[in-house]
């Protein structure tokens, strides 16, 4: 169920709406609709979670109904329709993972964040989740941080303790 | 060493820049094609080549190419499907981070052989990495004339772009990529019409795996009759392998189809064997969608000949004995593996990746999950795993795209091959929360007469 939380109105940047048109010239007039997918990564990058009010801006960018972003939005797992930590750890909860043991690393991740799945930490750092395969399988367990998706490999206990550090050091 | 047409440079220092990769005989393909070959003779090269889908299916290539729609005056399209996401899988992403141009070549060739002036590669957005890495091959390729307008003077123009997703394993299905493409809900399309006739943007077109495209330049370069030599049967050519799970050496592998299944697991060259000298209880050998099969049928057909790497090897014995190809993902468990929990745990992600269209499938794969969640965690009934295989029935074949199916399988050959240690979690509720069941006779030799199908 789509569940949009209120917030500030939103602006976009001349830089991203640059980046909106070039990605918009890669379709055939009159199908800039395609953009849209692309579009809500840029603007979840830069934003760090897509708002009703973002959602409304790229409709009206687009010219598009809201609901055909809402609708796309909601469906594809990528998007968040609520805040979240600056830092998003996405383990990997799928079969392979789990063989090699993915379970530890999310219960381990829990327990050091000390927040449950898809909460975010008092300091507004971190939230985590488990998603489903991120094709990485033969590297298990694996976890990504957007908004670029880098990847974190091999994951055991320590590693990510060391991950967790870095991370809070930058 | 077996021959390697994919991977055969992927250690090379800097083979992922454009410079590099042609000093290593990169983009001959395309000077190739486009200055000796006629768009018809690359379709029958790749006719020629027997190359069949890699992202799964194993539907002949060349043969989808030739059923394109060819109107006068309506743009065609390929689109590469870089959505992988088939648990078990990651070649696509392998291929893409290490030897971009191998796709990028591809690409060029296909898009020329199909007529079409705009291509996309729909990558699935968690692949942020390797869409960076497109984009930077892609600009590079154009700027040395092998993109954009009239490629290398033989007047073909072509833009190739690259598309994210946004996280959703039902974008694989080729005609829910199309509708994301779109901009829409990743929600398959009824077929026919397929998208050969109504596809992107409701025109002609193509859609075919990233292995597939890649494949496509040795084809070229040697000639189809060359390809169609490795490999054995209609199994042509190499294909690469994903492999996960309890293993030595898990990682990508090249292999040429026909290479026996056991010394893929065991010989030194591929996985080295089963990790920390445990023994092997069973496997995946395609992809999280395929029946899993244990040890001794994964090793030897139901008669004992070895089982081969091979589309027709795999599938050998229909889904009472045998499993399929797949996609090449193939996922070990060792002795210590628990089925029922891997298969609750494969439910659950078919339960969190239907796209809800279709009822048997949206409800059907949650009822699955929620018995299997129960049998795992020692609340299961005797009559759960009937239960089990009746709702795995009431979805196959059902829904409008084969994500149905592929919730199914997984669910009703656990039960087929691994029907004991269902009932021993059901019979031991407090037990199997602590221990294993274990491996059984899953690695013995095959016993005469299995349980015949009912």
């Amino acid at each position: 169920m789509l569940k949009v939380e209120e917030t500030q109105p939103v602006e976009f940047s001349p830089a991203l709406k640059a980046k909106f048109a070039e990605i918009s010239s890669r379709y055939p007039e009159g199908k800039q609709k395609s953009a849209l997918l692309p579009i809500l990564h840029e603007v979840q990058a830069e934003l760090g979670w897509l708002s009703a009010n973002a959602m409304d801006q790229v409709a009206a960018w687009l010219k598009i109904e809201p609901i055909e972003v809402y609708e796309v939005a909601s469906f594809y797992s990528m998007y968040f329709l609520k805040p979240q930590g600056k830092y998003v750890l996405e383990v990997c909860r799928t079969g392979p993972c789990c063989l090699v043991g993915a379970e530890k690393v999310m219960a381990h991740i829990e327990h050091k964040l000390g927040v449950k799945e898809n909460e975010v930490t008092a300091d507004g750092l971190f939230s985590w989740r488990g998603v489903e395969c991120l094709a990485a399988c033969g590297f298990g367990p694996v976890l990504q941080i957007g908004p670029e998706y880098t990847f974190y490999e091999n994951l055991d206990e320590q590693k990510v303790d060391t991950l967790l550090e870095e991370l809070r050091k930058k | 060493m077996a021959r390697k047409l994919l991977l055969e440079h992927i250690n090379v220092p800097g083979i992922n820049t454009l410079d590099v990769y042609r000093q290593k005989g990169g983009y001959r393909s395309v000077e190739k094609a486009l200055k000796t070959l006629s768009p018809d003779d690359v379709v029958e090269e790749v006719k020629k080549s027997g190359l069949r889908g890699r992202g799964g299916a194993g539907f002949p290539t060349g043969m989808k190419w030739s059923f394109l729609a060819k109107p006068e005056g309506v743009e065609r399209y390929l689109v590469c499907n870089a959505d992988e996401s088939e648990p078990g899988t990651f070649k696509d992403r392998y291929l893409m981070t290490y030897i971009p141009h191998a796709l990028i070549e591809g690409m060029i060739v296909s898009s020329y052989a199909l007529g079409a002036k705009t291509s996309y590669i729909y990558v699935r957005g968690e692949m942020m990495p390797q869409i960076r890495i497109l984009e930077k091959a892609i600009a590079e390729a154009k700027s040395a004339g092998f993109l954009g307008k009239n490629i290398l003077g033989s007047g073909y123009d072509l833009e190739l772009y690259v598309q994210p997703g946004g996280g959703a394993y039902i974008c694989g299905e080729e005609t829910a990529l199309l509708e994301s493409l779109e901009g829409k809900r990743g929600n398959p399309r009824i077929k026919p019409p397929f998208p050969a006739i109504a596809g992107l943007y409701g025109c002609p077109t193509v859609v075919n795996n990233v292995e597939s495209i890649a494949a496509v330049v040795p084809i070229i370069n040697d000639g189809g009759e060359e390809y169609a030599k490795v490999g054995i049967g209609r199994s042509t050519g190499t294909k690469l392998i994903s492999a996960s799970g309890n293993l030595v050496r898990p990682g990508v592998y090249e292999i040429e189809l026909g290479l026996p299944v056991e010394e893929f697991i065991y010989s030194d060259e591929y996985c080295g064997g089963i990790a920390n000298g445990k023994r092997l209880k069973a496997t995946v050998a395609g992809g999280s969608s395929v029946p899993v099969l244990p040890a001794n049928l994964t090793l030897k057909l139901a008669n004992g000949d070895p089982r081969l790497m091979s589309y027709e090897s795999l599938s050998e014995g229909g889904f009472a004995t045998g499993t399929m190809m797949g996609s090449g993902g193939f996922i070990a468990f060792d002795e210590d593996q628990c089925i029922v929990r891997n298969t609750w745990n494969f439910s659950r992600f078919y339960h969190h990746e239907s796209c809800g269209q279709c009822s048997p499938c949206r409800e059907g794969t949650g009822w699955m999950e929620k018995v299997l969640h129960r049998i795992e965690h020692g609340h299961g009934k005797m009559s759960d795993i009937d239960l089990l295989v009746d709702v795995s029935k009431k979805i196959e074949g059902n829904t409008i795209c084969p994500l149905g199916d592929a919730a199914a399988w997984p669910v009703a050959s656990a039960i087929r091959h691994f029907r004991d240690e269902f009932e021993w979690h059901v019979r031991e509720p407090q037990k199997s929360q602590q221990t294993n069941y274990g491996i059984a006779r899953y690695a013995e030799p095959i016993a005469s007469g299995l349980k015949q199908e009912n």
